[in-house]
Order: C-alpha cells, then structure tokens, then sequence
C-alpha cells in the first residue's frame, strides 16, 4: 500500500511537474495554457491503474474521465473570464470556482454514468 | 500569432515553485488512486481532469509577469492578471484536446497494448489541442 503510494506520488508529481514546465516555455501565454489540459494525471494514473487493475478498469475511468473533461472546460472558460472582466487575484478566483468543477463532474456522472 | 520557445522561463521558476507542483501534482495522482479504491472507477476517474495543478499554475504566470513589469517600474498588477487569464482561456481550449484523449482511451484501451493506447491518446491530445487554439486564434 505504501510502496503503491509513492509511486503514483513519484510518477504523477513527475509527470505534472513536467507537463507544467512545458506550459511556461511556450508563447504566447493563451498556447501556454494549453498545457494547463494536458493529461498529466491521467498518464500516470492509467499506466498504473491497467497494471494493478486491468484494462477494462481503467478504461471506465477513461470514460468517466470524459465527464471530469467537460467540467474542466467549463471551470478553466469561467476562470478566463472572470479575471478578464473583473481581474481578481488568479489563486482566489482558481480555488474559489473548483465548485462548479466539482458540481458538473459530480451532475455529469450521477445523470450519465451512475 | 507566432509561437516562441523561451527556455529562461524555467530559470525564473523557483525551487519551492516546482516543488509545490510536484506535490499537488502526486497528491492528486494518490487521491484519484484511493478514490476509485473506495468508490469504484466510475467515481476514480472525474478525477483524472481535476484542475489539481491549475491554481498554482495560474499563480505563477501572474507573479511572474507582475515582477517583469516591476522590474521597468510599473506596477503590474494588472498585466499580470491578464496573463493569468489567458493562460487560464488557453487550457479551456487544451481541454478539448483531454476530451479526445480520454475519448481515444477509453475506446482502444480494452484491445490495444496500453502503452501504444497512451502514445496514441497523447498525439491525439496534442493535435486536438493545438488545431483547436488555431482555429480559435483565427476567429
């Protein structure tokens, strides 16, 4: 249990951490951002998860993933423009609007995948 | 809008500043892990687009371009915060490419070889997230 910990610890700090740096490199900054999306947990996740668990396993989080997706959209669109229109400081806005990621991903799964 | 590789931006990132999304980065990789022990994969899986990193991301750009225009004497506050937000629109279009990614695996994972599913799932992630800021740059 506790080795399996760390390393998805290693392998998704990793993978983030590296996903991010890419993120800064690039301009402009809206090209940037989009490495804010990328499937830096679910890489590391995945990969793990099919050789604990199996294919068909991680393939349900696959498809579950797309419902987390559609609220990531719409969490990342509401941040964009509410520091847009109002500019409030970018760390309250990020966590104060991870509800509406919580409610869409939770809404999606309970009326579509439950 | 041209597209510029600026490799000083990873001196400017502090220690703390990549160790911060080392450990968000792991936490959440844990968290989703536990979560789909405790509540099936179903559950497990919202989790892998969770926006774990994206507050301290967002954060960074906008102390980062605050400090660049103090550094000439402006305030920055506000260029900053603009940065932040386009950063922020720039991965609302990269979630399009998640979509395509999680779509693809979800798809092929059960009969292809999982590493060549992930290489795949990620070209396509790529492509998809690229063409789509294209197409949006152009509108």
């Amino acid at each position: 249990m506790i080795k399996e910990i760390l390393t998805r610890m290693l392998i998704g700090g990793l993978a983030v951490s590296a996903f991010s740096a890419l993120g800064d490199v690039f301009k402009p900054k809206s090209f940037g951002g989009l490495f804010g999306a990328a499937p830096s947990i679910a890489l590391a996740t995945l990969a793990l998860t099919v050789s604990a668990n199996g294919k068909q396993y991680a393939a349900i989080e696959a498809r579950s993933m797309i419902a987390g997706t559609v609220a990531f959209f719409i969490y990342a669109s509401a941040v964009s423009h509410l520091m847009m229109r109002y500019r409030p400081p970018a760390l309250v806005v990020t966590c104060a609007l991870i509800p509406i990621w919580a409610t869409v991903a939770f809404g999606l799964w309970a009326v579509l995948l439950r | 809008m041209r597209i510029d590789v600026d490799w000083s931006c990873l001196k400017k990132t502090k220690f703390h500043e990549y160790a911060v999304r080392f450990i968000f980065g792991g936490a959440i990789t844990v968290i989703a892990g536990i979560i789909a022990k405790k509540w099936g994969p179903a559950v497990g899986g919202l989790f892998l687009a969770f926006p774990a990193i994206f507050p301290a991301s967002a954060t960074l750009i906008e102390k980062h371009e605050k400090q660049k225009k103090q550094r000439v004497g402006m305030e920055g506050t506000v260029r900053g915060r603009k940065a932040a937000s386009m950063d922020a629109a720039g991965a609302s279009i990269g979630a399009i490419g998640l979509l395509v990614f999680a779509i693809a695996v979800w798809q092929l994972l059960p009969a292809h070889a999982t590493w060549a599913v992930l290489i795949e799932a990620s070209m396509l992630w790529f492509a998809a997230a690229v063409m789509a800021w294209q197409i949006r740059e152009h509108i």
